[in-house]
């Protein structure tokens, strides 16, 4: 009982080192709460939004690349952010789908139900389209997409996601009666490369990616109108028309202010020149508003306290919550053989739930953020402690139990006294297990808002930046290590000096 | 003491015990022997109520051992198992406190009584602050004896609590046991295979077989008037060194 006890302590020290570092303790609910997506074109507009709030004298929370689509969405509903940027043909195909609302007004109608509104749009429109290198189409003389009728034998190489879409290749071919044949489904990196190699000729493309720039493509025109418009605009939850009127008026300063050329040229200073996001949204500004905002740049040690911080509070929570009810639920397997197989059973099943599977169930019951990454990181604790206590209490020897009962020890004695101390080993090695699967697991939480040294990774790798991918990946490789090396220590302090001797023969 | 009145035992399929009817007197030392199999440590079980009859009953001091009571009756029992009794994540002095200080002992009384037992039982006090490990096997079955008589037992059970030692320190135990039972004039019950451990400490044997009482007396009646020739090959089975020499000389 002393070990469980010590155990609590230690929990109970988790739980206050988490609130210490929790990134949420002190955002107020009167806050305004900006979202974007994780990709760059999202985290810039979310960058540009929160700067013109911040110009208002608004302290806005800014919550960078939640995640996708859903996500996001959700949230809004949910309140959780107030404001994000969207496409209207996402908007139509994706978060309506089904409710056929294609004009302005009626998407504007249907978003009412839901309590959201939308500006007019930004002035981009980052559709799909069809890109080809500028001098070989110049070569080929094709500018539109039906010149490509006249060239059958041109190779294609298209993204997965483009060649099965509803407005992807099979209906791009059907509505400009394209002829040609060799057309592969590929990773985008290598189409890009085929591209430069002259194997692919013409691949899928965003209107407003970066690398419209640095492979120096030509976007050919839609002169079809296959692709419905992907309109850039903010979202924004109805009820800050009364919460802040005057935010809503600084969103609209936006509308129709950032041509395709602007955000192709912001999206590659980020993703090629290595520009922070927040300083091009501020360079933005201060071009076509003559707004000068405070850029607000994190220092390397800075940003890394910060990330550790989230980690440490993802993993303390859940690996507290997950020692508290695993220690018991063992015991429980252990004394109840019946009731055992079935928690056995299980947390056995919810190990193999694949752990991004895993938190993406959490979003529709516990939101974005912290919570979902919480409960998914602690269900997935769970396993290693109740097995390792459940098996460590079938290890003792039958004598001993047998000892134990013949002394006239009620049951709770016999556990507090005997049985537990015996297992304690069994019991540490089980969390240490858990510790280290839940460090690195935790990186995971970063695809669904919780923050911590994955955010790091998947900004790395949306920038392609290997510095930034190893920023994250070496300290959560560390801190599984110092997990591993604390309990190793706890394990001398717990661990009864009698059942760490070796016997002498 | 104990009665033991038409008990019978089976695990799962297996029949361990037999109608067994038994008496076990006050103040004497009474010995089971019998066949690896037969049934012994299930007698031993039955009495400190580590498992229950499937027919029958068993009576310490007149009240019936059942699970309601089982706890404060074995407050009154000592248990010392065949080997591999001591808790290994506690020392030699804990093993034998723990009981005392669930209890509520003071530290004084335990130390006291520790004392009057290590010198009841030579063994060195040196040793007390040893883990199960670090004793030799020896040592290890005299601190399960200190365990078993800490609360004063007023019944003994001990299971081949020699079984698994060399011949000589089992010999000097032996005579240790025997002059501690007698120093201490307690009813002890005492699980063995060996016919000469049974006569030296038993003033009745109780030889089993197969979960049925075959005989029971003195060692004298057992040789002089077995039962059944089964008693005869039993006792014969366990010849002496003198009993080969004299084969080999022939
Ligand atoms: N827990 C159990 N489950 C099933 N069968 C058991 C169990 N314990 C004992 N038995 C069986 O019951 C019979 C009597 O066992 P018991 O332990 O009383 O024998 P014993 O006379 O003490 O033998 P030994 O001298 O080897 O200790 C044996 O056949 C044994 O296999
Ligand atoms: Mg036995």
């Amino acid at each position: 009982m002393k070990t469980y006890f010590i155990i609590i302590h230690l929990v109970v020290c988790n739980i206050i080192i988490a609130n210490f570092f929790s990134p949420t303790a002190h955002s107020s609910a009167q806050q305004i709460k900006v979202g974007s997506k994780k990709f760059t074109e999202s985290v810039i507009l979310g960058e540009i939004v929160t700067h013109l709030i911040k110009s208002t004298g608004e302290q806005p929370v800014y919550l960078r690349e939640l995640g996708g689509t859903r996500v996001l969405w959700n949230a809004l509903i949910k309140g959780e952010i107030d404001i994000y940027p969207e496409y209207s043909g996402t908007i139509s195909e994706e978060i309506l789908s089904g409710e056929g609302v294609y004009s302005e007004e009626d998407i504007r109608q249907a978003l009412a139900k839901h309590g959201i509104k939308m500006t007019n749009p930004l002035g981009f429109n980052n559709t799909y389209a069809i890109g080809m290198k500028e001098e070989v189409s110049e070569r080929l003389k094709i500018g539109k997409i039906s010149d490509l009728r006249q060239h059958p034998d041109l190779k294609f190489g298209f993204g997965n996601e483009f060649m099965d879409r509803g407005d992807g290749w099979p209906t791009l071919r059907n509505d400009y009666h394209l002829p040609q044949q060799n057309v592969r489904g590929l990773d985008h990196d290598l189409a890009y490369r085929g591209l430069e190699k002259g194997t692919i000729h013409a691949i899928d493309i965003y209107s407003t990616d970066a690398k419209v720039r640095y492979y120096n493509l030509r976007i050919l025109k839609d002169d079809l109108n296959h692709f419905p418009a992907y309109n850039a605009v903010i979202l924004y939850r109805a009820d800050l028309e009364e919460r802040a009127p005057h935010v809503i008026t600084v969103l609209k300063k936006l509308e129709s202010k950032i041509p395709e050329s602007e955000m192709i040229k912001m999206n590659s200073r980020a993703n090629l020149d290595m520009v922070s996001e927040s300083q091009i949204a501020s360079d933005f500004l201060s071009e076509s508003f003559s707004l000068e905002t405070e850029t607000y740049e994190e220092t390397t040690i800075g940003r890394l306290l910060r990330h550790t911080g989230e980690h440490l509070f993802l993993v303390a929570i859940s690996l507290s919550a997950a020692i508290i009810i695993s220690i018991p639920l063992g015991i429980l397997s252990a004394k109840m053989p019946g009731l055992g197989q079935v928690i056995l059973g299980i947390v056995g099943i919810i190990q193999t739930i694949p752990s991004l599977a895993l938190l993406v169930f959490m979003i529709p019951l516990l939101g974005i953020g912290g919570p979902p990454a919480i409960m998914a990181l602690f269900l997935y604790s769970l396993l290693p402690i109740v097995r390792n206590t459940y098996t460590g209490f079938q290890d003792i020897r039958p004598q001993i139990r047998e000892s134990a009962e013949a002394l006239g020890l009620p049951p709770g004695a016999r556990l507090r006294l005997v049985e537990l101390p015996m297992v304690s080993r069994s019991i540490l090695a089980g969390i240490k297990t858990s510790a280290v699967i839940n460090v690195g697991t935790a990186t995971l939480g970063a695809l669904i808002g919780a923050g911590g040294y994955g955010q790091l990774i998947l900004t790395g790798i949306r920038l392609d930046n290997m510095s930034l991918i190893l920023q994250g990946a070496v300290p959560a490789a560390v801190l599984a290590l110092i997990a591993q090396g604390c309990f190793e220590i706890l394990e001398r302090l717990f661990v009864p000096k009698g059942l760490r001797l070796k016997p002498a023969c | 003491m104990i009665q033991i009145q038409g008990v019978s035992k089976t695990y799962g399929q297996a029949a361990a015990l037999h109608s067994i009817d038994l008496t076990i007197p006050a103040g004497q030392t009474t010995v089971f022997i019998g066949q690896s199999g037969c049934g012994k440590s299930t007698i031993l079980r039955l009495i400190i109520g580590l498992i229950q009859a499937d027919s029958g009953s068993v009576y310490f001091e007149g009240t019936r051992v059942t699970p309601d009571v089982v706890t404060s009756l074995r407050r009154k029992m000592g248990y010392v198992i065949q080997e591999g009794g001591l808790f290994p994540h506690l020392t030699a002095y804990d093993n034998v406190a723990l009981m005392a200080r669930y209890l509520g002992w003071s530290d004084e009384r335990i130390k006291g009584r520790l004392n009057e037992l290590s010198e009841l039982t030579h063994f060195p006090s040196e040793g007390l602050e040893r883990f199960s490990v670090q004793l030799s096997g020896g040592q290890q079955q005299r601190v399960s004896l200190m365990r078993a008589l800490m609360l004063d037992p007023d019944v003994l059970l001990l299971d081949e609590p020699l079984g698994a030692l060399d011949p000589m320190i089992r010999a000097d135990l032996q005579v240790d046991l025997k002059r501690i039972f007698q120093a201490l004039g307690k009813t002890v019950v005492l699980v063995t295979h060996d016919i000469a451990e049974a006569g030296f400490f038993g003033d009745v044997i109780t030889l089993l077989k197969d979960g049925r009482v075959l005989q029971k007396g003195t060692l004298e009646e057992l040789i002089q008037s077995p039962a059944d020739p089964f008693v005869t090959r039993f006792i014969n089975a366990q010849r002496s060194p003198l009993d080969v020499m004299r084969k080999d000389s022939k």
